[in-house]
């Protein structure tokens, strides 16, 4: 099958991106859309040109590196899928493919389709964890965790820090990234001790960073490829209301 | 010849750490401040080390190539973590995991590093339910466990099929800790190109930042490598496309002795190659073979579709060659046997290089929901590759690079043949001898990051409270940036036609036909004269576009590419020496009369570790016998 790719080119990020247009010849329907990328830089290498720069790591979903706009989609048009595991047998002959970064604020455009995700990293370095040193933890099976709480917990857990919450978001907000650790962590009993700090702490930071408020649209458990319930955002915000009325925010 | 002194400790084995570690020395608190600590790569093995490390109190420079270190590939692994808790009351024991390691391995692992690992493993699954880590549980609350290959107990701690993303995650959120405290420092998207030594010692690296370009240089009083394997030297295998072996291997250039290369384990059950452009293979889990049956069509290049094949023209090539095991030997054993299946010409798909996984009879007696309960991910994820649905149809199946069970060579401290420089996951070779069991490195790595290299390297740091900071304007460390500088212009200069992963594609190619699951003498020769042709095409004819002071992926590519040609060449050179069949190596010219591997212990029982000699030039052997004192050396058999 033939496409026509219309990819976001950016030398880095000081200077302005523009769309280039690459007609691409040839595509087998077998082909994961990051090998059909790969497919068009081999011509592109081939040619002497820059090849599109988009990163990727796993190709099978899990490590979260990937990640581009595909038509106004955050990862395309599947859901549940990341880019890496979405394929061509999914567009049509002669389709036009559009092909973007995310698009946010916190997230600047580092080349082409690469995106700065560390905005991120402050989030979880600000309280995404549970202050527990090595050695001192008791027999695991001292703490019983409910099977039901264990399992929403997991749920939760699954985030794989793609950033598409944020990209589908128009306020591009990342509360359902944040959301999802506060509530993996406030609901089991390990890390109830320090929840009420840490909600703090990680909604502080993330406003911070410059993400916006939640929309309300939904839109980032619609495009999440993890399928994480934009539920767990109701769970922290109770949790950080609560935090504010038990006067446990940071002094 | 260099002696190698592995430096185990007296005594017997279940006392040997805990003597051991009472032993060793200690860095008081005041003192831990004023010491740094490079760990490089933050998968599982070192996101473990470095929290552990930082929480103790040393200043600890994390390196990654990743934008972030919750996306190192042990966040791949899928399907659990092993530990000798007994928690199921089946008689299990650190010596029972340990003896099942020793004996999964085909007897080439070290006794004393095994049962140590067995024996921290229940402090790992402790850490990680403290941490937060959504382990499967029981109605009660209490931890699951479930059974895996190789063994007879049911030891495996697991979170769905995604253990390792929350084991990682786990390590990771303790990392962030240590950040936050400011007692890590994170260095993302930055490729280690070499190490620095000063007066013997490990004492820095050479980094490039690979966004801006920039070479940098950085100093510390040790320097652990936790860098992963080398699969990707297959091109094709389940790592992620970033995994690569130039930190480790320019370790190993700077001395470090690199230990069993040639043991790379080939898992059974990956989605096959389905088209030319593909990169990646993607792994099914080794549960899948509880239910699934493997066959092939009886009639040579049957080309039917399967549904349409009839019962009796099926070859259940695994239940007829191994009826006591059937479809669940361990991973060498079938992958073998699909091997020889489709090298006869009775592969299924167009290419031929396929076995079918069926799940029909499952289905029949089991129900699909029983099916789908168990596996329903897994399913789900094999449609999404490849389209196809497995409920109806069987799996298309074909073996795939894996996990590098060598690695640089260590002693008991983990410490490399370099002083200072420690090699910790499956960056080194200790554990797992000829042929990993599954959940076994999940268990390795963060046992290596949590609970022993924090007690080693401060043993080794006792000495060097008093040195003050390493200074990075020394004379080694101008080399070593000048080497990296001359390296990247020259490559950037070839100017060549030829893009960096056509040449990957190649020597993978090369690797997998001529040092993969089957090797003997006359073709690994071939393979290493093949390389260095392929090699000398490379240096001439390779095309890397833009700049080397900016993003640029070719370049990146280009580099792992490079020291890709010399890992090949040094894993034939080791399997051409290894005149034996063991585990994953498997020698055409030591087999019995019906096919099996055939061991040589009389001649082979050691360790072979290798000395770089420069370029192209014969590397050295240098052979650590392995003793066993506690478990007696018996054939496996499957059959």
């Amino acid at each position: 099958m033939n496409v026509t790719l219309k990819i976001w080119r950016q030398q880095n990020a000081q200077t302005k991106g523009k769309f280039k247009t690459y007609p691409l010849r040839d595509v087998s329907p077998e082909m994961s859309f990051l090998e059909m990328l790969d497919y068009l830089n081999m011509q592109l290498i081939e040619k002497g040109e820059e090849p599109v720069a988009f990163e990727h790591d796993c190709r099978e979903g899990i490590c979260g590196t990937c990640g581009l706009y595909i038509n106004g989609r955050p990862h395309g048009p599947m859901r549940n899928t990341t880019t890496c595991e979405l394929h061509m047998r999914e567009f049509k002959h002669g389709e036009v493919i559009y092909i973007e970064p995310w698009r946010a604020r916190a997230f600047p455009v580092l080349k082409d389709l690469i995106v700065d995700r560390s905005s991120f990293e402050r989030i979880m370095h600000a309280a995404g964890f549970i202050s527990t040193n090595t050695g001192s933890a008791p027999e695991a099976n001292s703490t019983p965790v409910s099977k039901i709480i264990a399992d929403k917990a997991f749920d939760a857990a699954v985030c794989i820090g793609c950033g598409a919450c944020v990209a589908a978001c128009k306020n591009s907000s990342a509360m359902l990234y944040a959301a999802a650790k506060v509530a993996q962590y406030a609901m089991i009993p390990q890390g109830k001790v320090e929840a009420k700090e840490r909600v703090d702490k990680m909604v502080r930071q993330m406003d911070a960073e410059g993400f916006g408020f939640c929309s309300n649209t939904y839109g980032c458990e619609f495009d999440c490829p993890k399928g994480i319930s934009a539920d767990f955002i109701a769970l922290m915000n109770r949790e950080f209301f609560s935090s504010r009325v038990c006067g446990h925010k940071q002094k | 010849m260099q002696k190698l002194n592995a430096k185990i400790p007296e005594g017997p084995l279940a006392e040997k750490w805990s003597r051991y570690k009472a032993g060793l020395r200690l860095v008081s608190p005041a003192n831990k401040k004023k010491l740094e600590i490079i760990v490089v790569g933050t998968g599982l093995a070192g996101a473990s080390a470095a929290s552990a490390l930082g929480e103790l109190g040393y200043k600890v420079k994390a390196f990654c190539f990743q934008d972030s270190p919750r996306r190192a590939h042990s966040v791949a692994a899928q399907g659990g973590i092993n530990a000798a808790k007994n928690y199921k009351n089946d008689n299990d024991s650190i010596y029972r995991l340990f003896f099942d390691t020793i004996k999964g391995g085909d007897y080439r692992a070290r006794e004393a590093n095994v049962y140590r690992a067995a024996e921290v493993s229940n402090l790992v699954i402790d850490h990680f339910s403290a941490l937060g880590v959504p382990f499967a549980r029981d109605y009660g609350g209490s931890l699951d466990t479930r059974s895996f290959g190789g063994v007879q107990v049911s030891r495996t701690f697991y979170a769905k099929g995604q253990t390792g993303q929350q084991c990682l995650l786990g390590a990771y959120s303790s990392l962030n800790r240590q950040v936050a405290k400011g007692n890590v420092k994170m260095f993302p998207r930055r490729d280690m190109l070499d190490l620095v030594i000063t007066e013997g010692r490990a004492r820095g690296i050479i980094t490039r930042n690979l966004v801006s370009g920039e070479l940098e240089r950085h100093s510390a009083h040790a320097v652990v490598l936790a860098t992963g394997g080398y699969g990707t030297v297959f091109y094709l295998s389940t790592l992620g496309l970033g995994s690569n072996a130039s930190a480790a291997w320019s370790a190993h250039k700077k001395g470090a002795l690199f230990a069993n290369p040639s043991f790379i384990q080939i898992h059974p059950t990956s989605i096959p190659v389905l088209n030319d452009y593909q990169c990646k293979l993607t792994l099914m889990s080794e549960s899948l073979r509880n239910d699934g049956r493997v066959w092939v069509p009886k009639e040579k290049g049957d080309k039917r579709h399967p549904t349409e094949i009839p019962e009796d023209e099926r070859d259940y090539y695994l239940e007829r060659r191994y009826p006591a095991f059937g479809n669940l030997v361990p991973r060498d054993v079938a992958s073998r046997a699909a091997k020889e299946r489709c090298d006869a010409g009775y592969g299924a798909g167009d290419s031929g290089l396929s076995v079918y996984l069926d799940f029909k009879d499952a289905i029949e007696a089991q129900g699909k929901k029983a099916i789908q309960d168990k596996y329903g991910n897994l399913f789900e994820m094999y449609e999404k590759i490849t389209g196809i649905n497995p409920y109806t149809q069987p799996m298309r199946i074909y073996p795939a690079g894996h996990y590098t069970m060598g690695g640089l060579w260590v002693d008991y401290n983990l410490m490399t043949t370099i002083p200072g420089l420690f090699a910790i996951g499956e960056s080194n070779f200790s554990d797992h001898g000829a042929n990993r069991l599954g959940a076994n490195s999940l268990m390795q790595c963060s046992g290596d990051g949590y609970f022993i290299l924090p007690n080693t390297i401060s043993d080794y740091l006792a000495d060097d409270i008093r040195t003050g900071k390493i200074p990075t304007d020394q004379q080694p460390f101008q080399e070593a940036e000048e080497a990296v500088k001359e390296k990247i212009q020259k490559i950037m200069a070839i100017g060549g036609t030829r893009s960096a992963t056509s040449f990957h594609k190649k020597l993978g190619k090369i690797m997998w036909d001529h040092c993969g699951m089957r090797r003997d003498a006359e073709g690994l020769r071939k393979g290493k004269e093949m390389l260095n042709e392929l090699e000398e095409e490379f240096w001439k004819d390779l095309r890397i576009p833009g700049s080397d002071k900016e993003i640029n992926q070719e370049l990146e590519k280009a580099l792992k590419v490079a020291d890709f040609f010399e890992v090949g060449r040094l894993m034939c050179e080791d399997a051409i020496q290894r005149e034996e069949s063991c585990g994953a190596h498997f020698r055409e010219e030591h087999q019995t009369e019906t096919g099996e591997a055939r061991r040589d212990d009389k001649n082979f029982a050691y360790v072979a570790a290798w000395e770089y000699k420069g370029h192209r030039e014969k590397p050295e052997v240098h052979k650590e016998p392995l003793h066993f004192e506690n478990v007696e050396i018996k054939e496996r058999s499957y059959k």
